[in-house]
């Protein structure tokens, strides 16, 4: 067992190791958050088909080789979310089928892109890495870090400061609106919000598990808690133990870092369902 | 005192109208309730009202100093409401979302007004307990303590008493005619045409041929008269 600890604190001596498990908390946390309203408003899905957007978005931009891949990742997931949330009130085409056929689509597209255009000698491990996330998180660059702890900080000060308008939006749309509430706007944010997270996250875990930091948290809190309140402030407890969880371990074992995470967020659900009954 | 009228106002979505020549007026005290066959246009009508909702034609007024946020409102229950896990205590403060301007927090006065709601609706033993545990009869009235919280002047209900069973639909119904009483007025969707002219001043008919009156003047109209008649022809052969 010191061996253990002997390991981990000569691990925590590198700074890619503390700026990797600082960003991975963030992100997990941000995520974690707005995952009690998605699942709550029956978007649990979004936070899936977003990521394969920001996939499709990621082999537009390796094609046409730009250096900085966000400037056309960001827009173009930030987009797809206001056109998801805003069509799930739409009759035409249900919300969940429009979810759906974004995922599928952006997935094909992205891949098809890849393929036929691609530049590079490992094609199958650059899509490997782009869907299950890669060792990049282990590589942030200082720039990087400090541009995470920004996006956190902007959403949870937006997270704390909406909260019981958020709230509102969540269980009763349309009494929001009838006090007043610009529901619109409220959607609006938690629409862009929600793709900056995903954006952020497919270093962490990969397009494929995003979903996962965003409904597993929230599902397991729910499972035990009973107040919206008890329920958000446990998701995002739940949310930064697996995360540092699942991150030491994948350190210490060598697993895939979002992988890990994942595997133990669905522990903690495990769990949290058999004490929940 | 005159709160609302509405002035020949047809009311329709995506192309489609459902109701034409809509006119009425709501003055303070009065309970209104709005009755007419499925696909009428009565929820429109009140999403109208709520400003949800546009009319396609006509004009819907508040006047006499009545605006959208002293208008409390109980809308018909979704399918995202049954398991959410909410205290009634976080459910019926949200009701004060209208007072909140800039402020990103509830103020005491805004708790304490919850609590009284909480108190007034006969739930104070449920504070702590999560909707999704309570009845339907009991997430009913923790809606109604919400929804006064938002006003002390006109309720809006969206068939309050659906899927209730008759006990609980008594009580109800006292509960909301108390509120009456007490000064609130009432708008009120109703497809228990029976309660509806027990309880209610006024009838609103939305159909092919509308009719708006007293009870008394509804009970002797013809849309009254068959409307009234059809339902319990209607319950007849169900029985």
């Amino acid at each position: 067992m010191s061996s253990f600890f002997e390991r981990l604190s000569e691990y925590m001596s590198y700074s890619f190791v503390v700026n990797a498990l600082i960003v991975g908390i963030l992100i997990s946390l941000c995520a974690s958050l707005l995952g009690v309203t998605l699942v709550l408003k029956r978007l649990s899905f979004i936070g899936d088909g977003l990521s394969h957007v920001a996939f499709g978005a990621m082999a537009i931009a390796a094609v046409v080789g730009m250096t900085n891949e966000m400037l056309i990742v960001l827009p173009v997931t930030i987009l797809c979310a206001i056109f998801l949330l805003r069509s799930s009130g739409n009759t035409k085409i249900k919300g969940d089928a429009a979810v759906a056929m974004f995922s599928v689509g952006a997935l094909a597209f992205g891949y098809l892109l890849m393929n036929i255009f691609s530049t590079s000698s490992n094609l199958s491990g650059d899509v490997c890495s782009t869907l299950f996330g890669s060792t990049s998180i282990l590589t942030l660059s200082s720039t990087d870090v400090i541009m995470c702890l920004g996006m956190s900080a902007v959403v949870m000060i937006l997270f704390v400061f909406f909260y019981n308008r958020i709230f509102n939006v969540t269980f009763d749309e349309n009494f929001a609106k009838a006090v007043g509430s610009n529901t619109g706007a409220y959607n609006l944010l938690i629409a862009v919000v929600i793709a900056v997270i995903i954006v952020l996250a497919m270093k962490l875990v990969g397009s494929l598990l995003i979903s996962a930091l965003v409904i597993f948290p929230a599902l397991s809190a729910m499972k035990v808690f009973k107040s919206f309140k008890s329920v958000t402030v446990c998701s995002g407890i739940i949310a930064v133990s697996a995360a540092v969880i699942g991150m030491l371990i994948s350190i210490m074992a060598g697993t895939p870092v979002g992988a890990t995470i994942v595997a133990v967020d669905v522990a903690v659900f495990a769990i949290f369902s058999i004490v929940g009954r | 005192m005159k709160q609302i009228i509405c002035e020949n106002v047809s009311l329709g979505y995506e192309g489609t109208t459902v109701a034409t020549g809509i006119n009425f007026e709501v003055n303070e005290g009065e309970y209104l309730c709005i009755v007419g066959e499925n696909g009428s246009g009565k929820t429109t009508l009140l999403k109208a009202i709520l400003g949800l909702q546009n009319p396609v034609d006509g004009k819907i007024e508040f006047v006499n100093g009545l605006t959208r946020k002293d208008i409390g409102y109980l809308p018909q229950q979704t399918i995202v409401q049954r398991d959410f896990p909410a205290s009634v205590r976080e459910i019926v403060q949200s009701g004060c979302q209208g007072r909140l301007g800039f402020r990103p927090f509830y103020s005491k006065s805004d708790k304490a007004l919850a609590a009284k709601n909480i108190e007034k609706m006969g739930i104070a033993d449920l504070t702590s307990r999560s909707y999704r545990e309570l009845s339907g009869g009991q997430q009913q009235r923790v809606l109604l303590a919400r929804a006064l919280c938002a006003t002390g002047k006109l309720l809006i209900l969206d068939e309050p008493v659906s899927g209730l069973d008759p006990k609980v639909t008594a009580e109800l119904y006292k509960i909301i005619k108390e509120l009456n009483e007490e000064g609130i007025t009432i708008v009120m969707i109703s497809h228990d045409i029976e309660a509806a002219v027990e309880y209610a001043s006024h009838i609103l008919h939305v159909g092919h041929n509308n009719f708006f009156g007293t009870k008394e003047e509804y009970l002797l109209s013809s849309e009254g008269k068959s409307f009234i008649s059809g339902i319990t022809k209607g319950e007849g052969e169900n029985e």
